[in-house]
């Protein structure tokens, strides 16, 4: 059992990356390769092009917040954030305006006296990163660090980490499952699967450009359409033919052949309904089907549509609940459209 | 609102423990007060038998050596089971199972056979002489038998698995991940330990040693058949007023003497270490 492999990726210093994937996909034991807490058999980490493979945790010098905080119960905020600097031998006065200004900078300043027991999960993971950070780590490595927080919190400190980050110019490695975390806070985002990257890229590149299925699908949200590529159209676009018949053009995430079967993906926000004023903008080479409104859901910010196609199964829409929207009603018949470019075809995998 | 809910937690709780009391008041509550009352009383009240315990000073000397002893023991057992209960806590669990058993062995036989074969071992022709003469260690068989030496090393023998169990637990309940993150601090294996393992600890060491000092106290057996004629424990002193000199009013004072001690001896402890404020953990 192999839990990590082929793994290769370049980050920019003063950057912000993240690992993405599910449970088991590898990304954690990355990590900890990184960390020094889990051993590569074979392949190197270099940090600042010196390599680490062989050096212990404790030499690497790279700031770690684990998700479990890993806050030291029987210290003060003062002494957990003071202790890698008693570890370096710091003297009193350069520990005593070191630790204060980490803790000023996670905004824990007049906590230094308190237990870890005596504080939230929001401020104990401060305290984790007050103290991963205190003696200025080439890298800070991050493990779901927010995992544990709830929904608002989680939101707010993802804002406030970046700009820690930002403020230090710190490279940070971070590890996450959550996907809108990764795109919220990251410069680049390796999105891993079954101990491989399936794609490293931009926030806004894996989104639009997503290189497989599977990052089509883990990231965001997708309408699939197993289809048959038919004929190119040049500049790797391929003219489509689904099982039900409707025809469709999308961009190839890989070289393709005529005749093979791919899978077409589209994000639900870029279908838009046909007299809608969007669909000018497409322009005349855009796709476009009829459908009936299955059903409605109302989510606040957007409605989700059900449409079924017919032949060609169901497909979901995201329509903004703007002012004078007049949102279509379950069962009304629609016609959609959408931009080519916005449909990626991959190729499909027999099962 | 908590409070309500609190008060009903603890009536249960109450219930629950309800059978474990009334055993208790009967047969050590009851008891123990008709010992306290027989060491005032003899034909009428009086405090005789205390000061004999605190004017004779062959008596004194009786506790001084139980403490002694048990101060002894105590130590032997923390510097043995301390490191065998962080490999315990630490090695992979088929490991540390396999050493569970081995610590766990001795409860399994009678102190009296187990207390039989260190005299076997330890005696003047015994294997652990004929070994230390033969390499070459000693000229003569070393006095191990009969003597304070051979007490400690009987009762340490019999009370390690106390200390180990009782460490062993706390150890347990560290996250490794506080090791880790110190390690990724910058800490080495050594600083890791000293500054969060070992303090973390703390509590287990702190409960090791009160468990095998408080039982050391009331020591009968070891020493009776492992020490020497100086080395007499307050216990077997009460067995020998008990039986022999059939003064049972004094033998009373002697464990009422013993009683309030050990509890001295515990209060005074966790006043020290604050069992309860680390023992606390959440809030």
């Amino acid at each position: 059992m192999v839990a990590v492999r082929d793994v290769s990726v370049t980050i920019a210093p003063g950057s912000f990356f993240t690992l993405l994937g599910p449970s088991g996909s590898g990304k954690t034991t990355t990590l900890m390769m990184v960390a020094g807490f889990a051993f590569p058999t074979s392949g190197e980490v270099f940090v600042d092009g010196k390599p680490m493979a062989a050096l212990p945790p404790q030499k690497r010098e790279l700031g770690m917040v684990f998700q479990s905080y890993a806050v030291f119960p029987h210290l003060t905020v003062f002494d957990n954030v003071a202790f890698p600097l008693q570890i370096r031998k710091a003297s009193r006065p350069e520990i005593l305006r070191r630790v204060g200004e980490a803790l000023e900078l996670v905004r824990l300043t007049g906590y230094e006296r308190r237990l870890p027991r005596q504080l939230s999960g929001g401020e104990q993971q401060r305290v984790a990163l007050a103290r991963a950070l205190v003696f200025r780590p080439r890298v800070l490595l991050m493990d779901e660090p927010l995992g544990a927080l709830d929904k608002k919190l989680r939101a707010h400190m993802q804002l406030e980490l970046k700009h820690i980050q930002q403020h230090l110019h710190v490279t940070v490695i971070y590890v996450t499952h959550d996907q809108e975390e990764a795109l919220t806070m990251s410069d680049r985002v390796a999105v891993m699967q079954g101990g491989r990257i399936e794609q490293v890229g931009g926030p806004a590149e894996l989104y639009d450009r997503p290189a497989s299925r599977f990052v089509a699908d883990f990231l965001g949200e997708s309408n699939f359409l197993d289809a048959v590529a038919v004929s190119a159209e040049g500049d790797g676009r391929w003219r489509c033919r689904a099982a039900g018949g409707l025809e469709f053009s999308g961009v190839g995430a890989v070289p393709l052949e005529a005749g093979q079967p791919i899978t077409a993906a589209v994000r639900p926000e870029k279908l838009v309904q046909a007299d809608d004023a969007g669909a000018a903008a497409l322009g005349p080479g855009a796709n476009a089907c009829k459908g009936l409104v299955e059903e409605a859901i109302y989510v606040g910010d957007v409605t989700r549509y059900r449409v079924g196609l017919g032949a060609d199964g169901a497909i979901i829409i995201k329509v903004p609940n703007r002012v004078g929207a007049r949102p279509p009603a379950s069962g009304a018949a629609v016609a959609l459209a959408w931009s080519p470019e916005d449909t990626r075809l991959f190729p499909r995998v027999s099962a | 609102m908590k409070s309500i809910e609190e008060g009903r937690e603890t009536r249960r709780n109450l219930l629950l423990l309800l059978p474990a009391l009334l055993l208790l008041a009967l047969l050590f509550a009851y008891p123990l007060l008709g010992i306290v009352n027989r060491s005032v009383y003899k034909a009428g009240y009086t405090l005789d038998f205390y000061r004999q315990i605190f004017r004779v000073p062959v008596y004194l000397q009786v506790l001084g050596a139980t403490f002694k002893v048990s101060a002894l023991v105590t130590i032997v057992c923390l510097a043995l089971g301390y490191p065998l209960a962080y490999m315990l806590a630490t090695r992979r669990p088929r490991t540390a199972q396999l050493l569970m058993i081995i610590v766990v062995l001795p409860f399994f036989t009678s102190i009296i056979v187990r207390t039989y074969a260190w005299m076997v071992l330890l005696g003047r022709n015994g294997i652990v002489n004929q070994y230390l003469i033969a390499l070459g260690l000693t000229d003569k068989p070393l006095a191990l038998l009969y003597n304070q030496a051979g007490v400690v090393i009987g009762m340490s023998y019999v009370l390690l698995p106390y200390m180990v169990l009782t460490v062993y637990s706390v150890m347990r309940g560290i996250d490794p991940g506080l090791v880790r993150a110190a390690h990724s601090l910058g800490a080495s294996r050594f600083q890791a330990f000293r500054r969060v393992f070992l303090p973390l600890s703390l509590p287990g060491i702190a409960g090791g040693t009160l468990l095998v000092f408080i039982l050391s106290l009331g020591f009968f057996i070891t020493p009776a058949l492992m020490g020497g004629p100086g080395d007499m424990m307050i216990a077997m002193l009460i067995e020998r007023e008990v039986e022999i000199t059939l003064n049972w009013s004094f033998a009373s004072a002697l464990a009422v003497v013993l009683l309030a001690l050990t509890l001295a001896g515990f209060a005074g402890y966790n006043r020290i270490v604050r069992l309860e404020r680390i023992f606390e953990g959440r809030s």
